[in-house]
């Protein structure tokens, strides 16, 4: 085997190996380790200079004490659920302002595309944190949106918006619609316009050519964008935290809340390692879903 | 030309109580600036076999699409049985078309893709297998029903369009170029089953081809069209042997091209003077010409005989020698150097074998020809 061939397959697996899976195996360490008021806090801590015996009372003293404390307490299990409910719904609702989004801008004349491209990722040139604030102002009881909706008249006494469900809703569709938009309109773009023609002229109405031509050609596009906004949306902690009331219950709060206000880490670990072990299904079908769009050679 | 007399004569287009399924009239379309279809006016008749013959980018495919409904004319109307056609969507048109690129649904198998029209068609549901079948059985791919277009070779798919196109046995079937993929023994099978389908069904069929041959066995009338334009509309005998122009006979088949200056000589014959010291060419022209008239005179290469030895009583005999012998297989053409630089072709049929040949490369030799064997062209 030649040289370069060894260092194009070693690059991608040391990078692995570096970013993932070395940060994993300390973070998992210390979901085994113990709370301690200590710096770091926790024990055990690795004492090389005992040698051997160092090494052996080390791992003698790691135990799964910790997972067993989250399965035992209700919260954790709530927040899982909830977090995973509230991604689901988060995706979905994405989906359905993306995937118009995307169709639009598929069906714009070749000299408007890269301009609304341009427009989807916009957004991006500005820090996320100051666009999840901005929100803030939008829809706080004295914001612009119920100032907007009283000065039309459509409403007496602004809506309680801010803090609850529904402007955690918000705050991820807008965060994550250009991962949604942008898988869809590179399916839909490659699709071929003589298809939905071929569909018309056999028969279809324009509504059917697009139920059964658009939409399955498109799937590995939605697909591609569901997972994408609902993997990162199942541990989001900033939008619900800042958008999101009190009775919003996440996953990536309670991740926060046992980091940094109980400075718990061991239990703070364990709750990522099983919010990893929950995302790793997703993970495998969205690979799953970019290998099969490969070997259709779509 | 002359038809059997006891076989009834499929000419509609001569009839003038017969009523045209298809009438362009003064149809334009352009693109932008572009003129794709110039001021066409034509008629296609009820079970007529349409060829559209021309060159890359004349506009065939465009007058496809305005009857399938994915263009409209820029200006003047289309009438399918006298309903003009302009405000039925593609969906509610009585006519199928099989795409240049085959518009295969890739998502779908070769059975999907042949049962979508029929699932959309108000076929009852239990006779749709037996009509995919049917065509499956047709363009013979039984074997390939479960794969994806994506799995077969592009001959293959070039069938599965034509089979979804004929599935529903529309009224009037656009068939863009479907044989061009096919290998020769394919291609003439598919052909007469065609033509075979057309006898059954009367369905109507249009078809592009860049095949002559093919548009000479299956076609009715063969249109040549270029830059827009209708150049020809004819039966395939008359495209051949009496084209309108040089460009149509130069289109179709191989053809000589000797220009000159016509004189009238009375009863229909004028002579051509085509080149200095050499005898006028003799040949028939219905209406007679000026005098100094510049024509160009076609002759097809299989009209055109040559011999070693003088001919005696031919009406034109022109000297030459053999430059080049091209063997075909069935038939061997020669091309004969004649005055002033100019080649002339003459094609001769094999019926020997080759050794026994007695013409050969830088022979002196004698090419001759009627005086109705061609035609005289006065654009
Ligand atoms: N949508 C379009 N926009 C602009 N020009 C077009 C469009 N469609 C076709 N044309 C032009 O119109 C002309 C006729 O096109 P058409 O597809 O009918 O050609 P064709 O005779 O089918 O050629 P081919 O034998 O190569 O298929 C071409 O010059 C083409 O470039
Ligand atoms: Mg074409």
């Amino acid at each position: 085997m030649n040289f370069r061939r060894l260092f194009l397959i070693l690059t991608p697996y040391t990078w692995l190996l570096v970013f993932f899976l070395v940060p994993f195996a300390i973070v998992f360490k210390i979901a085994l380790s113990d709370y301690a008021i200590s710096i770091p806090p926790y024990t055990p801590q690795l004492d090389l200079s005992a040698g051997w015996e160092g090494v052996k009372s080390f791992f003698g003293e790691l135990d799964f004490e910790n997972f067993t404390f989250l399965a035992s307490d209700a919260l954790y299990y709530s927040a899982y659920l909830s977090s995973l409910k509230i991604a689901a719904i988060a995706t979905l609702i994405t989906l359905l302002v993306g995937y118009p989004v995307a169709y639009g801008m598929a069906q714009s004349s070749d000299e408007w595309r890269p301009t609304l491209m341009m427009l989807v990722i916009l957004p991006f040139w500005t820090s996320f944190l100051i666009r999840v604030y901005a929100w803030i102002g939008i829809l706080s009881n004295e914001g612009f949106l119920n100032q907007a909706l009283m000065g039309i008249g459509l409403i007496d006494s602004p809506l309680t918006i801010l803090n609850t469900n529904i402007a955690v809703y918000v705050g991820i569709v807008y965060t994550y619609l250009p991962f949604m938009v942008l898988p869809i309109y590179s399916a839909l773009e490659k699709l071929d316009g003589s298809l939905i023609e071929a569909a018309e002229d056999l028969g279809c109405s324009r509504a059917q050519a697009f139920w059964l031509v658009t939409i399955p050609l498109s799937k590995p596009g939605i697909i591609a964008g569901c997972f994408l906004v609902f993997i990162p949306a199942l541990g989001e902690f900033v939008i619900p935290s800042l958008l999101g009331g009190s009775s919003t219950l996440m996953i990536g709060k309670v991740l926060f809340e046992e980091f940094f206000s109980n400075r718990d880490w061991p239990v703070a670990s364990a709750v990522a390692v099983v919010l990893l072990l929950i995302l790793i299904i997703p993970i495998i079908l969205f690979q799953r879903n970019e290998q099969k769009q490969r070997e259709a050679g779509l | 030309m002359a038809q059997p007399a006891n076989r009834p004569v499929f000419a509609p287009w001569t009839d003038p109580n017969e009523k045209p399924l298809i009438q362009f009239k003064n149809v334009t379309k352009k693109f932008g600036e572009f003129t794709a279809i110039d001021d066409m006016t034509l008629n296609i008749y009820r079970k007529e076999f349409f060829a559209l013959l021309g060159p890359s980018g004349c506009g065939k495919t465009t007058l496809m699409r305005m009857l399938a409904g994915f263009e409209t004319p820029t200006k003047g109307t289309i009438l399918l049985d006298g309903v003009d056609l302009a405000p039925i969507p593609p969906n509610k048109r009585a006519t199928n078309m099989m795409f240049q690129s085959y518009a295969l649904f890739p998502h779908l198998s070769v059975w999907d893709n042949i049962a979508f029209g029929l699932k959309r068609s108000d076929m009852p549901k239990e006779k749709i297998p037996a009509r995919v079948e049917e065509m499956l059985r047709l363009v013979r791919l039984e074997k390939f029903a479960k794969r994806k277009p994506h799995q077969i070779s592009g001959g293959q798919r070039q069938r599965v369009a034509l089979a979804r196109s004929l599935a529903k046995a529309p009224k009037l079937l656009l068939l863009d170029e479907p044989l061009g993929a096919l290998d020769k023994k394919l291609r003439q099978d598919t052909q007469f089953e065609l033509m075979d389908i057309q006898e059954k069904t009367g369905t109507t069929f249009v078809i592009v081809t860049h095949d002559q041959e093919e548009a000479m066995t299956v076609a009715s009338r063969v249109a040549v069209m270029d830059h827009g334009k209708m150049i020809q509309v004819d039966t395939p005998d008359r495209i051949y042997e009496t084209p309108n122009s040089v460009y149509v006979a130069d289109f179709i088949g191989d053809v000589n091209i000797i220009e000159g200056t016509a004189s009238a000589k009375g009863d229909g014959k004028v002579s051509i003077a085509w080149a200095e010291g050499q005898p006028e060419i003799s040949a028939t022209l219905a209406n007679g010409v000026a005098l100094g008239t510049k024509v160009h005179f076609a002759i097809r290469p299989e009209k055109v005989a040559i011999s070693s030895d003088r001919p005696e009583g031919k009406a034109n005999v022109i000297e030459g020698t053999v430059h080049d012998i091209a063997y075909l297989g069935n038939i061997s053409t020669y091309k004969v150097e004649v005055a002033g630089g100019r080649m002339i072709k003459a094609q001769v049929a094999n019926d020997r074998r080759i050794a026994r040949r007695d013409i050969s490369w830088d022979d002196k030799v004698w090419l001759s020809f009627t005086d109705t064997a061609g035609v005289v062209l006065l654009n």
